[in-house]
């Protein structure tokens, strides 16, 4: 086939739930392609020389080559390619934010002028990742004989999944400590069924259990176990403890009834199923919802009120639809879906009736001045202009910042301003020797394919560091 | 395996359990708690770990039923296990040697408050001890908390046990009749908290108290334990559960409190609903 006639197919539509049956219920919103689909959106790759899509890949997969062999359909080598550089496809096909990342530099889109237009290469790389699970064709690496060393990894996110896997597949024992009950971190408590089944993040750590990764839950360390308890038991240690301290606005209103953290509106739907009627946790089912931030979590927690029953539900973002951080993808589904958008409004108190039950806010309509330190413009408020909304649910997404758990226990560990663990930023060491750190406890809420990327990183880095030394006793 | 080794009723709808959860036996101290889950399904619950055997690798606790998750917890027998426990949560109480530490406990709230005070009269405090109740069936850990206590008053609102009224008639009489007071610390219904908190504030002794948010994670993620102190707020899971009570702002914490008084009132009714089936039909034990 020539470039020409590749770049004349057209984009592969995934199928979808149909926005008015999906706002009823809570199953995953793009249902997969099918091999011949997958087949198809294969041949638009131009297998550029240059490969700028890897490039935009944090973890550098090997783009071109993985979707050749779904052009071939050889889908086990496929699969086989994406995971020497990323542990966890099938979550990264559903949840990176391609369009800034592997997609944003895709020579077709650029070709057409539409980044719209690029090769959807995380659509394809869910592709092979469900090819894998729903074929078990997971092929459990040979083992190299076991060292008599052994990791503690604290948290069991993104970032410590990834550890686990590969110092377990270097013949390290691995513990996986998690305070929840369940793993998966974000991936459990946060990011909704409907958009990452939980399935696929059991799957793969079943995959982790399978490589003889022990995963310890229920277990808070710097509680149930102090730090200097892990550290004299194990050889070295990785910090993922994550980005769970949700920020508040500090408005008057905050703490009237009706008004959560997005954390809690999430983690009470996804982790303790509260959507299901039968679940013993409670959440308030609004029918008018706010959401106030434009991030990811504000999508998810937007899409969740829907699914809750909400006739009305408002996302409020101070800035303009450009400056939004939400995936593309969610913003879109989130429009399908009937969310509405109050851009350029930054909420100035949340009301409440005599009762203490939050009625609505009261925004400020806004205009964007010039760029700020993130190089986005600024917004500003436009004089006199405020006006009331009414909502019966209030949700806050306005970010998370590192969680102090572990820097509190660990007297020495040095933090930056934002409560953020300082590491060395080749081997993701921290400044106590053994104990090294990855994902949102260093970058601050960032996303899971980075934090996979920093695991990773400090996984080779604690293969170096115990390699020249010996095993604890005990 | 968090599974039970005894239960014993202390009171109508009051039992004490004593759990294996190694961990958390060898690491808690006074003042801090566990989450709990009864089943795969159920709801984490916070529960305040009444005491600890190292040894043995058990935590004590004292639940009231009083909602779906307690009533279930009751139902479980020696044998049983919790599906989880997590914990110690929060931080310690702060036990220092103050002098005389005045001990405040309403209701269930003496639970929580028995290991404090037996930490503070291991600190050489004299303990003088206030414990209030509905009614005198209601009184839990009377024995146990005598045996800490240098001296101790009893209060029931209908007068069946100590003496006639609240505990915060009891305070007054003590500071009226010369007793010097250096701390207090006050654990009960937050109404109860409320009210004895204004009174020390009042009569000038540094209070603490034990709060009692609705919880979900226990470490720091969701924000729901967050309360107001000294216009500051707080998450009490891990900046509490104890705090400076003349600096809570009670309101809110009472109103927050009921945020799912309809939702668990319909649990509740729920969960009888399905008991009663189960015993009519001869099925349950
Ligand atoms: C609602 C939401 C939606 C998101 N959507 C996206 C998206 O679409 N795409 C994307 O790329 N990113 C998204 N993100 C961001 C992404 O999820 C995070 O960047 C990523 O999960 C960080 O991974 P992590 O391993 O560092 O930590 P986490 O996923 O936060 O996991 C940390 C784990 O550590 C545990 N832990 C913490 N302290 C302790 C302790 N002391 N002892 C034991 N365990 C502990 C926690 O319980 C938790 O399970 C989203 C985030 C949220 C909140
Ligand atoms: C740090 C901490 C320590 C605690 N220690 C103990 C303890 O040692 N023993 C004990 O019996 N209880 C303790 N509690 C309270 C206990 O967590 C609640 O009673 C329990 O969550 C109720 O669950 P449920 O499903 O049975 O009832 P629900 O159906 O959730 O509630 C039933 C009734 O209890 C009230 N209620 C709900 N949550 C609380 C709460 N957190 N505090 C007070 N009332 C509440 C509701 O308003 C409602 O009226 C503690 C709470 C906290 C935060
Ligand atoms: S890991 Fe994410 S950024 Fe990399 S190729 Fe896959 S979808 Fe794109
Ligand atoms: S940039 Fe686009 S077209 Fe080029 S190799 Fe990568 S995916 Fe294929
Ligand atoms: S219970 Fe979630 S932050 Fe305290």
């Amino acid at each position: 086939m020539t470039n020409a006639e590749r770049l004349k197919i057209p984009p592969v539509a995934m199928p979808e739930q149909e926005p008015a049956e999906r706002i009823h219920n809570v199953r995953e919103v793009p249902l997969g392609f099918t091999p011949e689909m997958a087949r198809t959106e294969a041949q638009r790759c131009l297998h550029c020389a240059n490969q700028p899509c890897v490039e935009g890949c944090p973890v550098g997969v090997r783009i071109p080559e993985f979707i050749r062999a779904v052009e071939a359909g050889d889908e086990a080598s496929g699969i086989a390619i994406i995971k020497e550089t990323n542990l966890l496809p099938a979550i990264c096909g559903r949840v990176c934010p391609q369009e800034e990342q592997c997609q944003e530099n895709c020579t077709v889109g650029k070709s057409h002028k539409d980044i719209g237009q690029a090769v959807q290469i995380g659509k394809l790389e869910r592709f092979l990742a469900d090819w894998e699970r729903e074929h078990h064709a997971a092929v459990v690496p040979r083992l190299p004989p076991a060292t008599e060393k052994r990791v503690a990894v604290i948290g069991s996110g993104p970032a410590g999944l990834t550890v686990a896997g590969d110092l377990a597949k270097l013949g390290y024992i691995v513990t996986v400590f998690e305070a929840l009950h369940k793993p998966g971190g974000v991936l459990a408590y946060g990011i909704p069924e409907f958009r990452l089944p939980k399935e696929i993040v059991d799957a793969e750590v079943a995959n982790l259990t399978r490589l003889g990764v022990n995963f310890q839950y229920n277990t808070v360390i710097g509680k149930s176990l102090t730090i200097d308890e892990v550290r004299h038991t194990y050889d070295a240690v990785f910090v993922g403890s994550g980005a769970g301290l949700p920020n508040f606005l500090h408005i008057p209103g905050e703490n009237l009834l009706g008004v959560y953290s997005a954390n809690e509106y999430l983690t009470r739907a996804n982790l303790m199923h509260a959507y299901d009627e039968d679940s013993d946790t409670p959440i308030l089912r609004g029918r008018s919802v706010a959401v106030l931030g434009g991030g990811n979590v504000a999508m998810d927690s937007a899409r969740t009120a829907l699914r809750l029953g909400a006739h009305r539900v408002m996302v409020i973002y101070r800035r303009s639809e450009q400056e939004m951080p939400a995936r593309k993808e969610e913003y879109h589904h989130a429009t399908q879906e009937g969310v509405e958008f109050h851009f350029l409004e930054n909420p100035l108190e949340i009301l409440g009736g005599t009762d203490g039950w939050v009625t609505g806010l009261t925004v400020q309509k806004m205009q964007l001045g010039e760029p700020d330190a993130s190089g986005r413009r600024r917004p500003l408020p436009i004089a006199g202009q405020t006006s009331n909304v009414p909502a019966d649910v209030v949700v806050v997404a306005i970010g998370n910042n590192p969680n102090p758990l572990i820097p509190a226990a660990l007297p020495g560990l040095q933090v930056n301003q934002h409560g953020g663990i300082v590491t060395n930023e080749d081997t993701m060491e921290t400044s106590v020797p053994g104990v090294f750190a990855g994902g949102d406890i260093v970058l601050g809420a960032a996303t899971v394919i980075l934090a996979m990327g920093q695991g990773r990183k400090a996984a080779r880095a604690i293969h170096a560091y115990l390699s020249s030394r010996s095993a604890v006793s005990g | 395996m968090n599974t039970i080794r005894t239960k014993e009723q202390l009171g109508p709808n009051v039992t004490r359990y004593v759990v294996d959860a190694p961990l958390v036996a060898a690491h808690r101290r006074p003042g801090q708690f566990v989450i709990i889950r009864v089943s795969d399904r159920g709801e984490r619950i916070p529960l305040t770990i009444a005491d600890a055997d190292p040894e043995m690798g058990t935590i004590t606790l004292i639940v009231q039923a009083v909602g779906k998750t307690t009533r279930q917890m009751a139902m479980l027998n020696p044998g049983d296990s919790l599906h989880d426990v997590v914990g110690p949560l929060g931080k310690p109480t702060r036990i220092q040697r103050y002098g005389t530490v005045l001990c405040v406990g309403g209701g269930i709230g003496t639970a929580p408050l028995y290991p404090i005070a037996r930490g503070m009269r291991e600190a050489r405090n004299r303990i003088i001890t206030v414990l209030g109740a509905r009614t005198r069936e209601l009184l839990i850990l009377e024995d146990e908390m005598r045996s800490v206590s240098d001296e101790l008053f009893i209060t029931t609102d209908d007068g069946s046990r100590g003496t006639k009224g609240v505990v915060t008639d009891a305070v007054r009489t003590l500071v009226q009749s010369g007793h010097r007071i250096d701390q207090a610390v006050v654990i009960g219904p937050p109404l109860m908290m409320k009210f004895t908190s204004m009174l020390t504030k009042e009569l000038g002794i540094p209070t603490m108290a034990s709060l009692n948010p609705i919880m979900v994670d226990g470490t720091g993620m969701c924000g729901c334990c967050r309360v107001v102190v000294g216009g500051d707020v707080k998450f009490a899971c891990i900046d509490g559960p104890e705090f400076d009570a003349h600096q809570v702002d009670w309101d809110t914490l009472i109103r927050r409190l009921g945020t799912y008084r309809t939702a668990e009132q319909a649990a509740a009714e729920r969960f009888d609903h399905v008991c009663r089936i189960g015993l009519d039909g001869g099925t349950s034990a």
